[in-house]
């Protein structure tokens, strides 16, 4: 594979990584957070319910997680593809 | 030992520490005083960037925005958090591995444009200048009220601080001196907070003592609360009670505009590696949560203290607050103490000699009122900004906790400060002076008038903290709006797509600038002269958007426009796009340090 197709493969695969990433970080915040705190409203958290609990807090604590993810996962797709810094 | 001197150790000793790190970390290169030389641990890196972001606003207003609204408030606690997924999802790694100084000059070399490099630069200044007015006024108002002196004696004081950190130490001796900072502002923040949570659910951690139980009623904290705040007719604090599409939008505009603002992207140069701005994004972010998870739960028990201590006999059935507790009791010594500050006040106007606290813009409360003969809230005046600074007292926490939260609002607002003015003083000599005016200028006369540049813009910002414009509180508004609609669209578009050529950038970026500006205009008055708007947040032009949402749309109509133009004009050299695959890819990051 030249290094061309291989650096190809490498963006397409870390664009993914950056799209399933992003859908998360939209659906705790915007969404669990905002638009379909409705719909949780059924699970009680602490005196109140889940999406005010994902609106104040757990959005936070699912962003740290996405970040902390995508460098490892990143990391490693930079050595599997050879680009990464020696 | 009284309170004063308390104040004057713990702000003093603070401040002696931080001209120790300068001394110690002074620049003498330019790759030292704008990107420390890029040999900044990560996590050391991370611990400056959520000194750098965490400002006077978050230290001192956001729990107080929090305390009086609610969920309604949400928006800030997942915008400015949320931003940092765009920043280290979306730019950091990339604008690392480009290894240059400002962010202005990769918008400049990937656009192959100069005109792209100068709208870029004006942004950032314009962004940059209006948020250090805001720290600097929070200097004053932190100075004046825990050291009695007065507002402009406590800014000269705290420039003059900066002026030594920043001007000798550039990137170095700041993001040392953020460090300490750091670990001064979330000391200051949480140690009261553990201290209210035990005393109010008995769990020392409070970002769980919001969801546990009131020790003193046996119900969830929040379910008391909303109980309390209901009485006395106010807004309930779980429920919603905002439009949503705006909602959405604030929050979006919010976080694209912090992964926007210059000053926080560029702590993201001074790190060794690609791999290692990946990793030090997540630790701004661990460092910013430790605040960001405990802000909520500070307002929210400030809020219930506050008024379980204006109905101190078991709620509305057992009375208001005595005028004479208030004066005598050294419980209320706070209320005083802050009186004199002109930040709170109260008046008997029903001249019963309780001060009856409650919302009298409820129609129910207003009948309650008229059958007990209460004339009107008693409690006047409640700025939002003093809770936190005054939560200790109004807690009863010994004397070194408040002489600790007044070191940690000046470390909030002097940490920010500082990354700001560095922004503006490397945009000016280094994007300016060597990009535009003399580029042949010398690596010594270049470090010499970015020295220059900071000195200038401490006088600036002083003269303007000490003469705020009327609209002060309104421009972070701006702020947001500027780096939302012009630099993040135009970075990421440059890292993402190789199609957008230099005029497809440069009309992406002045279109969406000009619809947000013209759009804060139109609410705001033009210039932020009163009178001069045509619509106001309440009724916006758009539906429901307010002009503190509309940044997200501007970023919105910059990628629009940007994509239609360099459709149609000439495509982008081949040169431009192997830069931008060499900036996909982390290999080969160490070699751009030597530039």
């Amino acid at each position: 594979m030249s290094d061309k197709q291989s650096n190809n493969a490498y963006w397409s695969a870390n664009m993914r990584i950056i799209s399933i990433s992003l859908v998360i970080w939209a659906l705790v915040s915007f969404g669990f957070g905002i638009l379909l705190r409705p719909m949780l409203s059924g699970i009680a958290v602490g005196g109140t319910d889940l999406g005010f609990w994902f609106a104040q807090q757990g959005s936070i604590l699912v962003f740290l997680g996405i970040i902390f993810y995508y460098a490892w996962r990143m990391n490693r797709l930079d050595r599997e593809h050879g680009v990464d810094e020696e | 030992m009284d309170q004063f001197t308390i104040n004057l150790l713990f702000v003093g000793g603070s401040f002696a520490l931080y001209i120790g790190i300068a001394i110690w970390a002074r620049a003498g290169s330019t790759s030292e005083f704008y990107a420390a030389g890029r040999g900044v641990h990560p996590v050391t890196n991370g611990m400056a960037t959520a000194a750098d972001w965490m400002s006077a606003a978050s230290f001192i207003s956001m729990a107080g925005l929090i305390a009086f609204t609610g969920y309604d408030n949400s928006s800030f606690l997942m915008g400015w958090t949320g931003g940092y997924v765009l920043l280290a999802l979306l730019l950091a790694p990339y604008l690392r591995k480009f290894g240059k100084f400002t962010v202005s000059e990769f918008i400049g070399d990937r656009f192959y444009s100069q005109t792209a490099r100068i709208v870029a630069v004006v942004c950032l200044i314009v962004a940059s200048t209006t948020y250090v007015i805001g720290q600097m006024t929070g200097v004053g108002v932190a100075f004046g009220r825990f050291l009695e002196v007065d507002n402009t004696t406590g800014l000269l004081i705290g420039a003059c601080v900066v002026f030594a950190y920043a001007v000798f130490g550039g990137m170095k001796g700041v993001t040392y001196t953020q460090v300490a900072q750091y670990v001064v502002l979330i000391t200051a923040y949480t140690i009261p907070a553990i201290f209210i949570s035990m005393q109010l659910t008995g769990n020392p951690i409070p970002g769980l003592g919001l969801f546990g139980d009131h020790v003193a009623s046996g119900e969830p904290l929040l379910v008391k609360l909303d109980q309390i705040v209901a009485e006395l007719g106010f807004a309930s604090y779980t429920e919603n009670h905002l439009d949503k599409t705006n909602m959405v939008l604030f929050t979006l505009s919010l976080m694209i505009g912090t992964a926007g603002l210059p000053h926080v992207i560029m702590r993201f140069f001074t790190v060794p590696k690609v791999s290692d701005a990946r990793w030090s994004a997540g630790w701004a972010l661990v460092f910013i949560a430790l605040l960001y998870i405990t802000a909520p739960a500070v307002g929210a028990m400030a809020r219930l203290n506050i008024t379980e201590m204006m109905w101190p006999n078991g709620g509305i059935k057992g009375g208001a607050v005595a005028v004479e507790q208030i004066q005598n009791d050294p419980k209320y010594d706070w209320m005083d103490n802050w009186q004199k500050t002109g930040l709170l006040d109260w008046e008997d106007k029903n001249g019963d000699g309780k001060i009856q606290y409650y919302n009298d813009k409820n129609a129910e409360m207003q009948a309650m009122a008229a059958e007990k003969g209460w004339s009107g809230n008693e409690l006047t005046k409640f700025n939002r900004d003093i809770l936190v600074l005054a939560n200790p007292e109004i807690a009863n926490l010994p004397g070194w906790v408040i002489g600790l939260v007044a070191a940690g609002g000046l470390a909030a607002a002097l940490s920010t400060a500082a990354g700001l003015l560095l922004a503006i003083s490397s945009a000016v000599s280094h994007d300016l002076i060597k990009g535009a005016i003399k580029p042949t200028i010398s690596e010594k006369g270049e470090l010499m008038s970015a020295r220059v540049a900071m000195a200038v813009a401490i006088i600036v910002a002083t003269w303007l903290g000490l003469n705020p414009p009327g609209f002060a509180a309104q421009t972070v508004a701006l702020a947001f709006g500027l780096a939302a609609a012009s630099i993040f669209p135009a970075l990421m578009m440059g890292i993402f797509s190789t199609r957008i050529n230099n005029t497809g950038a440069v009309w992406g970026m002045l279109a969406g600038l000009t619809v947000t500006l013209l759009y804060i205009f139109l609410h705001k008055g033009w210039f932020f002269i009163p009178g001069t708007n045509s619509f106001t947040d309440a009724d916006p032009l758009l539906g429901t958007i307010k002009s503190t949402s509309f940044g997200a749309i501007g970023a919105m109509v910059n990628f629009a426009v940007a994509y239609v133009v360099a459709g149609m004009s000439k495509e982008t050299p081949q040169a431009i796009k192997d830069l931008v695959e060499s900036v996909r890819i982390p290999r080969g990051a160490g070699a751009a340090q030597d530039h």
